[in-house]
């Protein structure tokens, strides 16, 4: 692929704990595109958190590992970075935002005096009028009524809605390439979330910019991706264009996922998947989901599963859809 | 009528340094045996307060909660004990619920000795019954909740609702912290216990989806009010408010049979005001794309369209 932004090759991240290791990420492959909005899909503690940390230089280390992988964002290694390159690839690459805009800010200080400083930060320094101008636009572009007022606020004197939207601002003072978007609207309203992800989608088309969205709900991914990972105890278990994922989801915790989500058609809820996400200090071999899974086969026990490729861009890590060549 | 719940007029004001809160105002409706009752709205729209002051947490300011018939719209402390035995609660965060220092076993057994249920040597039997309910395993009688995960912790806060054999159930965001592979499971019991018990839900969801799949008859609240009201199929294939509308239209779905469901999309906009500072005339005008004149200056009652089939909106005024 000649346009990949970002290539991540097989990161294995471990945690490390009172007693041992956490054995989090054990192989996480996945690809951005120029201009593309990604998904990464799955449950709470499956490690998609984790992963974008990682990508964007902030694992805390220690307790985090880099076990094993490669990092390439626009062909250069992030992993072997200084930490002045990391800084610059912060500062023009890449930019992310968290679930809690809440704690991502800082309620000591004003939305001006926050937004100033990491704008003096991306683009060196600056006379006060011009950063102050930057710092108005960069409010305006986040749709956010009244810059002059907001920009003397304090982060508790916003709703929850208008925190998320100074957090973009934030983030996206300077040009970036790829916004790493983590549950940007989940701890708002359904309504406020659907402006949050709208006005996300409307800045990565002016911008031209790439987007990892992450998220725990499926309807989320559908609506705002063009390609999904769906990401279960640390591995990719399948990825595929959005629309062929929802019309065909063919892992088998893929599928158990989509039908515990409630339907609005109201054909009632399916009945679950039966025990629970493992410990990550002690992970099942082979695939991590056959103790869970109903297809589970021998191999499922003793190998991991590479991922298969069924279909143009669609490829899931299962036994069922295809052997390695050892096996 | 055989209503198990009625609940009229109910209001509840809370004063506050930056003036007076009006959290719920004029809430009304009725639950009957055996019926889930729903309880939609955005956060601050008053459906945890309605809770409370079923369950007498908090006092009501205006407004009766009659339960069988009987009026008990008194505060906790003053409600007899055998009306505490018929009413009961599951919160949202059952981290926060479930005393960490004590086991499952001395959770299960409180509400039964509390309540003089069963005498000594029967407590340990009762005990392991109302694990089986939840599906649980006895040997977690001896674990204490930080050994359990998330879901199995709100089993357990089910078990111990049901543990004085209520009749009403109050459920309040029971799987809004969970993933939906547990909210399933959790789900699925709640239900089979209902029908096995003819129980009275009042379940409370921000969660539209899953509402359609549990609710018998659902409500929607805005700023403390009902805005709309009706049995869940009318609700969701033919909803009449502009912010009914707007919810439904905003929610992700994840097919395209679920799409074709949806209203036609309203983009929304604006944010949901104060309650310290309400709107004048319909609480909901600011945002609503059909506003028109009256509704800034009147605030609309509430008019049943249609049997049992509740709208407060002047759109469709007499």
């Amino acid at each position: 692929m000649p346009d990949v932004l970002l290539d991540v090759q097989d990161l294995v991240v471990h945690f490390q704990v009172y007693g041992g290791y956490l054995k989090v990420l054990d192989g996480v492959t996945l690809q951005v595109r120029h201009q593309e909005r990604v998904g990464l899909v799955g449950e709470t503690g499956c490690g998609k958190t984790t992963t974008m940390k990682t990508i964007m230089g902030i694992l805390p280390k220690p307790p985090g590992v880099v076990r094993g992988g490669r990092i390439l964002f626009k062909g250069r290694d992030v992993l072997s970075m200084r930490p002045q390159e990391l800084e610059h690839l912060r500062r023009s690459g890449i930019s992310m935002i968290f679930q809690d805009p809440t704690a991502a800010l800082n309620p000591v200080f004003t939305v001006g005096e926050q937004l100033e400083d990491a704008i003096r930060y991306a683009l060196g320094k600056r006379d006060h009028a011009s950063v102050r101008e930057v710092a108005l636009s960069a409010l305006q572009n986040v749709a956010l009524p009244d810059p002059p007022r907001i920009l003397e606020s304090y982060p508790v004197q916003l709703s929850g809605g208008m925190r998320q939207r100074v957090c973009i601002a934030l983030a996206l003072a300077c040009p970036k390439e790829l916004l790493i978007a983590d549950e940007p609207g989940t701890s708002l309203d359904v309504t406020i979330q659907d402006q949050i992800l709208r006005l996300i989608h409307r800045l990565a088309e002016e911008r031209k910019m790439a987007v990892i969205l992450i998220s725990h709900s499926l309807g989320v991914i559908r609506e705002w991706t063009e390609r999904v990972y769906v990401m279960y105890a640390g591995t990719i278990v399948e990825e595929a264009r959005t629309g062929e994922l929802f019309a065909r989801p063919l892992h088998p915790y893929t599928e158990a996922l989509m039908r515990c989500v409630p339907k609005l058609t109201g054909t009632g809820i399916a009945e679950g998947i039966p025990g629970r996400i493992p410990d990550y200090f002690d992970p099942p071999s082979g695939c991590r989901f056959h103790p869970r899974c109903p297809h589970r086969m021998d191999i499922c026990r003793q190998r991991k599963p590479q991922l298969f490729p069924v279909d143009r861009g669609h490829r899931v890590a299962c036994f069922l859809f295809g052997r390695d060549s050892h096996g | 009528m055989d209503e198990l719940l009625v609940v009229e007029g109910l209001r509840k004001f809370f004063a506050t340094s930056r003036g007076i809160v009006r959290a719920v105002q004029d809430v009304s409706f009725a639950i009957h045996p055996g019926e889930t009752f729903g309880l939609v709205g955005e956060s601050g729209s008053g459906k945890s307060t309605v809770a409370y002051m079923v369950m007498g947490m908090y006092r009501p300011t205006g407004g009766r909660i009659l339960f069988k018939g009987q009026d008990i719209t008194m505060p906790h402390a003053r409600r007899p004990l055998v009306l505490k035995k018929e009413l009961q609660i599951v919160f949202q965060d059952p981290g926060s619920s479930l005393n960490p220092r004590r086991s499952v076993r001395e959770i299960l057994e409180l509400p039964l000795r509390v309540h003089h249920l069963v005498d000594g040597r029967k407590l340990r039997e009762r005990v392991e019954e109302l694990l089986n309910i939840v599906e649980l395993p006895h040997d977690y009688a001896e674990k204490y909740p930080r050994a359990l995960g998330g879901g199995e912790k709100q089993m357990v806060a089910i078990a111990r609702a049901l543990a004085t054999e209520p009749s009403l159930l109050v459920l309040d965001e029971p799987t809004s912290a969970l993933d939906v592979s547990i909210q399933a499971k959790i789900i699925n019991t709640l239900v089979r216990i209902q029908k096995e018990r003819r129980l009275g839900y009042l379940f409370i969801t921000h969660d539209l989806s899953l509402m359609r799949n549990i609710a018998h008859r659902v409500a929607i609240m805005y700023l403390g009010r009902i805005m709309e009201l009706a049995p869940a199929q009318v609700f969701f294939e033919r909803p009449l408010h502009p912010y009914t509308q707007m919810l439904l239209s905003s929610i992700p779905v994840i097919s395209e049979e679920e799409e074709r469901l949806k209203p036609a999309k309203i983009v929304s906009t604006g944010e949901i005001p104060s309650p310290v500072n309400l709107p004048p005339g319909c609480v909901f005008h600011p945002r609503c794309r059909e506003a028109r004149e009256v509704c800034r200056r009147e605030e609309p009652g509430m008019r049943e369209v249609e049997v049992g089939h509740l709208v407060r909106c002047h759109l469709y005024g007499a």
